[in-house]
């Protein structure tokens, strides 16, 4: 059996066996911490597991049927690993810092939902990885609608809304896995198998033009899970209603699975495609949606809360255009920045989360001063924040330099293009993140404390979960290297074809042209 | 050119880590350690100290200290450069570092939160120690931004004060506008140089013209980059139009003011550009853009500075003005040396400038720190007056530092590097009318200067808290009397040669220039002495002009206006337009189609949105259903 299939499984036993009546905290908490060591161990050891070998290391597969062939098979490659590790790393803390009075419901749904996420990045089968993703989804809704925040209306209404949104988004998606795997199945039977879809797609490449069309189909489908602009208007509000470690689980992990499915099937299977003009173009366009848009919306906003929520919709606009560079720097960059935005991002809502269970409100013009109460609070707090806007020393600022970087590694062919005027644009971004989180920070912390607010520090078994995070975002933050090292050849592959899609296109322009 | 394996590293990465320690250890177990904290943090800059000296007497070399991105061919490593400009700009950070330590023992005595404060310092150093080794930009970047992080911290310091909390964030959003066309100028040298930011790298591609060929061939590609880079000194070293925040951070506790916004980070700048200063001269349109912001960014703060009534005000707007004359002396000297010159060579004149103001205006402020001490936190020079009988070794000190500021001939370092900046002002082809704009600087500083000596050390005491004023502690004076000490002979040959980069070798200054200056000294301190001796308000308030100086310019209230309109206005009609747009076509109407099938199928879905979840899981396993088994049968 492989380890993976334990990471896998053992959140959804966990479930069940808390539903069966186990008891939750114990139970739960156990198997968090069980998993995050193993796959700290699958990391550790995955430098000499992946020696050697072209794929996926820790592979296994278990037919499920002959034809078509559709096999559990689960393997982990660098992008997959770090993945795993954000999973393993949020769902710890998302589940230790339930308080003990909530239901067991809680740890059900967050393990359901860590399950889910596992299963979606480290099966290499299509049909599982997509299946993987609506088990995650479903208790994920269900939370939002059951046991938000706020009054019944709007908890209903943002419930409503994200399930008309992921629905949709899962049905356009469905729609574009299916295709690919009726194109490029190749000989006699239909396969889900990822490596077999690959080496299809390299050996007879579709024609350019529907590759295209299959690739925009693609990222409409991923893209309005990852809140792609103008998809995203249902992530501010399930966030800001959903129950904190709901919140954090989904807009740390679960929202990854997008970006991870573009980098893992779109890119790869259909480089001319994602790399055709159009959809380059469209793709900036939403993108900078993203940014800009959203950037000004968060910088409206007033309570913490919605802050949070619309900043983690504009953060993915980064994480998009790193893939639209398709470089292998951008693309590396693009991941470390996954990473580090759902560390970051979770750990904001896990303090928000207390916040808002401590002194009711999480209205920005209520609040004031909370520094002298509750400086751990604040240091802690300010670590995520700092982070997000793209502090140097902290993960964020790795993975968004990178990206930049990794649009200005030119293919040898463009000049300062409609990439890189997009990414001179996007900087303006990070002095919109700046604005929204200095205010929310300059509100909350610091200025003179409101009266009748009173916030004390978490006690000391609060902080564990909290304290983990910030010093993870440290570590990535200072050590990138850690984890770019993970991703030594997965990566490569992919810009490589990116790389010739372009210089083919080049070429046929010129042709034309002459 | 620097060999990689001539020097070890050791000694430049515990000069970067042992601040970084300190900070480290303040921040996890200041509980624990109380008062320590502080001779930890003094401890940390004492050895980084002792360690810049020891680099005074080390080969050039560029050794790399810590990895940070690698991937394939690419790579982005904290390394250092070590040569003449570092070693002397080390030699002012760290000397002047301790120095600001040890006053701060006294300065700081009795807040509640030195450890916080020593903990910030220490952090400070660390970052500012990462600038000055940098060796490639993107480290010069992180390190650029991390000073920006400690300077908001201890402008903050006393966060409870509103006004320190909105000046604290005033510095880093300015900041971060300059940082922004910081990352542009960067990326725009990383696709020019084939993705080698270093320094060296940099400077021998632009030396051999191995660039590439977009850069090569489009003139407005090299001066976008240039002014890019520029962009990032004017936000660290507070030129016009990002000079805003250098007064308001005046909020943070006076050591802090004389550290970090006068003599160390808000120099990073220019010493940033002048390391880069072969970009700037590749490109003679930048130069002269630069050599102009830095000549108005002089005048206007000067212009300011004459009227301003609290005594770090006077000082920060005289910091503006001398930052502005560097940056004006890094223009002009790239606009002198298009192809026969070479800026990166010893003894630029924006580099002995800082390195003589740096010792100063660190004393100035420190002084003022020892005035603000003994009045008991009163700021307002009004309020002061006959200090010079109560507080002898301040005055003294302070008098030091005034006269070197206005430039007092050849016994004060400040004259000889602003007459360095006036030479080559007036020698460069259309240099001359930044030559007078320099000329009234200096009029203008001299003026300022004998306001401020004039009302708050000399005469008869105004208030209480100045007649009872008493000389300050040992522990600030010590520091006083040292940067005196260095402000004296910082010029002297022997002390600049150990700092051989921070001297200019240059020409005997051209008559004109000397009379000049000399004529500019004597006007404008003999205006200010006669106009403010003996007076109790200022004959000059309020009146046409004055009024306009002494707000400021009103660029407060223009970019209050600007943030409400262009951001806070845009952010308000950006949302509305979303939640029309977006939210309305995109969510409305599903929402409301399904509204209208919900209600006849009310029965099916029960209302509840459990069950429609559930019916859309199980709606999608049947498509899944369908596609995998039913699809393939009808194929086959």
């Amino acid at each position: 059996m492989s380890p993976l299939e334990i990471v896998i499984l053992l959140p959804i036993l966990a479930a069940l066996a808390v539903w069966l009546g186990a008891p939750a905290r114990a139970t739960s908490v156990g198997t968090a911490v069980l998993n995050l060591l193993i796959v700290l161990g699958l990391v550790w050891q995955f430098k000499s597991a992946s020696a050697g070998k072209a794929g996926f290391a820790y592979e296994s597969a278990r037919v499920v049927l002959d034809n078509p062939a559709i096999a559990f098979a689960v393997g982990a490659d660098g992008v997959s690993l770090i993945l795993a590790l954000l999973t393993a790393l949020v769902t710890f803390a998302a589940v230790w810092q339930i308080s003990p009075e909530k239901p067991g419901i809680y740890h059900i749904a967050s393990q359901l939902i860590a399950g889910g996420a596992f299963g979606a990045f480290l099966c290499t089968d299509v049909f599982f990885l997509y299946a993987f993703h609506e088990l995650a989804l479903i208790p994920t809704l269900l939370m939002i609608a059951n046991y938000g925040h706020g009054d019944d209306e709007h908890r209903k209404a943002a419930a409503w809304k994200t399930t008309v949104y992921l629905g949709a988004g899962s049905l356009v998606l469905l729609a574009g896995l299916a295709w690919v795997v009726l194109e490029f199945s190749g000989g006699e039977k239909l396969t889900f198998d990822l490596t077999a879809l690959k080496a299809q797609a390299a050996a007879t490449p579709l024609p350019a033009a529907q590759q295209a069309t299959m690739a925009f189909v693609l990222l409409l489908g991923f893209g309005t899970l990852v809140s792609l602009f103008p998809l995203h208007s249902w992530a501010a509000p399930a966030y800001a209603s959903a129950p904190t470690p709901v919140a954090m689980l989904h807009s740390g992990v679960l929202k990854k699975f997008g970006l991870y499915g573009l980098l893992r099937i779109a890119l790869p299977l259909l480089p001319q495609g994602f790399q055709a003009e159009w959809v380059q173009q469209a793709l900036l366009y939403m993108l900078l949606g993203n940014i800009l848009i959203m950037g000004f919306v968060t910088i409206h906003q007033k309570r913490l809360d919605d802050v949070l929520a619309n900043s983690s919709v504009m953060h993915m606009g980064y994480i998009f255009l790193g893939l639209a560079a398709g470089t292998e720097i951008a693309l590396r960059g693009a991941v470390l920045l996954m990473f580090a935005h759902g560390i970051s991002i979770a750990l904001l809502f896990a303090l928000a989360g207390r916040l808002r269970s401590q002194l009711g409100t999480l209205e920005l013009s209520k609040l004031g001063g909370l520094a002298s109460h509750a400086p751990v609070f604040t240091v802690i707090f300010a670590f995520g924040a700092f982070a997000s806007i793209g502090l140097p020393g902290l993960a964020n600022f790795a993975g968004e330099v990178m990206v930049f970087i990794g649009c200005f590694t030119t293919f040898g062919v463009t000049s300062f293009g409609p990439l890189q005027w997009t990414v001179a644009i996007a900087l303006w971004g990070v002095v919109m993140s700046a604005v929204y989180m200095l205010r929310a920070y300059r509100s909350i912390f610091q200025g003179a404390a409101t009266t009748g607010l009173f916030m004390k520090d978490p006690a000391l078994s609060q902080r564990v979960p909290l304290i983990l995070l910030a010093a993870v975002l440290l570590i990535a933050g200072c050590c990138p290297w850690l984890l770019l090292g993970l991703m030594k050849t997965d990566l490569a592959t992919v810009a490589e074809a990116a790389s010739t899609a372009v210089q083919g296109a080049a070429k046929a322009a010129a042709g034309t042209a002459h | 050119m620097p060999d990689p394996e001539s020097t070890s590293s050791s000694l430049p990465t515990l000069l970067l880590l042992l601040p970084l320690l300190s900070a480290l250890v303040i921040l996890l177990a200041h509980r624990m350690l109380k008062g320590a904290c502080v001779m930890i943090s003094i401890l940390s800059a004492a050895i980084c100290f002792l360690i810049s000296l020891m680099l005074l007497g080390t080969k050039d070399a560029a050794p790399m200290l810590l990895p940070f991105i690698e991937v394939g061919k690419f790579r982005v490593a904290i390394d250092a450069l070590i040569d003449q400009q570092s070693r002397g700009m080390m030699f002012i950070v760290t000397s002047i570092g301790l120095f600001v330590h040890v006053f701060s023992v006294g300065y700081m005595k009795d807040d509640e939160a030195k450890e916080r404060f020593f903990g910030a310092l220490s952090l400070f150093m660390f970052s500012m120690t990462g600038i000055v080794l940098a060796g490639n930009l993107v480290m010069m970047f992180i390190f650029w931004e991390l000073v920006g992080l400690s300077s908001y911290l201890l402008i903050g310091h006393w966060f409870d004060k509103p006004s320190a909390a909105e000046a604290s964030k005033k510095a880093f959003l300015t900041n971060r506008i300059g940082d922004f066309g910081f990352m542009i100028g960067i990326l725009m040298l990383f696709m020019a140089n084939h993705g080698d930011v270093t320094f060296t790298g940099l400077h021998d591609s632009f030396a051999q013209g191995t660039m590439h060929d977009t850069a090569k061939m489009h003139p407005t590609f090299m001066m976008i980059a240039a002014l890019g880079i520029f962009m990032g000194a004017m936000g660290k070293s507070a030129q016009f139009p990002l000079h805003v925040w250098l007064p308001d951070a005046m909020e943070g506790p006076t050591p802090v003011s004389a550290l970090i916004h006068a003599a160390t980070m808000v120099a990073a700048g220019v010493f940033m550009l002048v390391r880069c200063a072969f970009v700037i001269e590749a490109s003679p349109d930048a130069a002269t853009t630069i050599a102009w912001i830095g000549g108005i960014t002089a005048l206007m703060a000067a212009l300011i500075a004459t009227q301003q009534n609290d005594i770090k005000r006077v000082l920060a707007y005289s910091t503006l003005s001398q930052l502005g004359y560097m940056v004006m002396a890094v223009g002009l000297v790239a606009m002198q040396a298009t192809g026969h010159h070479d800026a990166a060579a010893p003894g630029h004149p924006a580099m002995f400038h800082l390195y003589t103001h740096a010792f100063f205006k660190a004393m100035l402020f420190l002084g003022s720190g020892a005035v603000i001490y003994a009045c008991h936190h009163e700021q307002d020079i009004w309020k002061m007056g006959g200090l010079a009988k109560h507080m002898p070794v301040t005055f003294f000190t302070f008098a030091i530092g005034t006269a070197s500021l206005m430039g007092v001939p050849y016994i004060t370092s400040g004259f000889w590097s602003k007459e360095a900046i006036l030479g080559v002002a007036f020698e460069v082809k259309g240099g001359s009318p930044l030559f007078w704009i320099g000329v009234a600087t200096a009029l203008l500083t001299a003026f300022y200067m004998t306001r401020m000596f004039v009302i708050a050390f000399l005469g008869k005491p105004r208030t209480e808290h100045a007649h009872h004023a008493t000389e300050a502690p040992i522990v600030m004076l010590l520091p006083l009397v040292l940067l005196a000490l260095l402000t004296l002979i910082s010029p002297w040959d022997w002390a600049a040669n150990l700092l051989e980069a921070l001297k200019p070798h240059h020409a005997e200054a051209h008559p004109t220039v000397l009379i000049a200056s000399i004529l500019a000294l004597v006007v404008g301190s003999g205006a200010g002495f006669v106009l403010y001796r003996g007076k109790d308000s200022d004959p000059l308030a309020s009146k046409g002009l004055a009024k306009v100086f002494a707000n400021k310019f009103y660029f407060d209230e223009l970019y209050a206006v600007l943030v409400k309109v262009l951001q806070d206005g845009v952010a308000w009609v950006v949302t509305g337009l979303e939640r029309i747009f977006v939210d309305g076509i995109f969510a409305r109407l599903p929402a409301f189609a399904a509204k209208r099938l919900g209600s006849a199928a009310r029965v099916l879905t029960g209302g509840h949105l459990q069950t429609y979840t559930f019916l859309l899981g199980a709606g999608l396993l049947l498509v899944i259903y369908l596609i995998v088994f039913v699809l393939p049968q009808m194929g086959h």
